[in-house]
């Protein structure tokens, strides 16, 4: 594959040759920042969440990707890496975040738990059978006990390219959760 | 620590926990690091760990509750760590503590009706599986 069809919307963005002139669409433009400047929520559940902070770090450096910008608040984010078992009593708090970012927002499940409960699936008394199961629509699992780094970086650029492949900028159905 | 707790263990009817655990309070026995409970079907245990930091000595209480009267004396007016350790046999067990300053769940919703540490316990439709 050549470097170019590597970087996210290459193609779309033309450099006019031999002139300083561009040629896009907003829309393109758009989309291809959204993809590039993925920010994540700082929120871990469990085991998941080390692997996460590993991939922040420099050895897996999910900057690479414009990922690497924790966001302390649910209000500047763009996607919520749901890192863990999901309890009954922070499923509430899960939802209450969903509900506080910003359009547009993804979903990412990272780990079995977060997928659809993992092992808590049969016969547990306080964990939720996955994000899915709280009613937030979920872009990307990853799944994995816990998902190596590699896993999220791969569930990321897979995040791009669904950013990249949507039809319009207001198609995307209203996403409330239920 | 484990094997020390394990070698001074104390049988003890429930009536005299409280003088008993006043009584180690005044030994020197500073820190009550754990309670825990078993469900042993007839009885629920209740499983008390003190240790001494100055003496560097660990105990252990042991009491039995019948399952039609599960009350005991709260000890978070001699250590204050019983407080939210006996929420949590509270909330696990049912366990009920007299005079605790503020008995309620420390793990689990508010509104449950269940322990779900009890032997008995079975509610395979607690949480919901999802439709798909």
């Amino acid at each position: 594959m050549a470097v170019a069809e590597k970087i996210p919307a290459s193609g779309l963005i033309e450099k006019f040759p031999g002139g300083g002139i561009v040629l896009t669409t907003g829309e393109s433009v758009l989309k291809w920042g959204k993809a590039s400047s993925l920010w994540p929520l700082t929120f871990g559940l469990a085991c998941c969440a080390i692997e996460m902070i590993s991939t922040g770090a420099p050895r897996f450096d999910i900057d690479r990707f414009g990922a690497g910008v924790f966001r302390a608040s649910p209000r500047q984010c763009d996607v919520m890496i749901v890192a863990g078992t999901i309890c009954v009593k922070m499923g509430d708090c899960m939802k209450r975040l969903y509900a506080q970012m910003p359009e547009p927002k993804y979903v990412i499940a990272m780990g079995n738990c977060a997928v659809s409960g993992g092992i808590f699936y049969h016969d547990t008394y306080s964990v939720v059978k996955g994000t899915e199961a709280l009613g937030i629509p979920v872009d990307v699992y990853i799944p994995g006990c816990p998902p190596r780094p590699e896993n999220l970086l791969f569930g990321i650029i897979k995040l791009q390219e669904k950013i990249l492949k949507e039809s319009a900028l207001c198609g995307r159905k209203e996403r409330r959760v239920r | 620590m484990s094997a020390d707790a394990l070698d001074r263990q104390i049988a003890i009817p429930k009536e005299s926990l409280l003088e008993t655990a006043r009584r180690l309070a005044s030994e020197g026995f500073d820190n009550l690091h754990c309670i825990t409970a078993v469900d042993k079907n007839e009885s629920i245990e209740l499983i008390y760990i003190l240790y001494s930091i100055n003496k560097h000595a660990c105990v252990t209480l042991k009491t039995q509750l019948a399952l039609d009267d599960l009350a005991i004396e709260s000890l978070a007016n001699i250590w204050k760590s019983a407080d939210w350790l006996e929420r949590e046999v509270y909330d696990l067990f049912g366990v009920k503590f007299l005079n605790h300053p503020n008995l309620k769940r420390i793990l689990n919703p508010d509104d449950w009706d269940v322990h779900p540490l009890r032997k008995d316990f079975s509610r395979p439709d607690l949480i919901k599986k999802p439709k798909y």
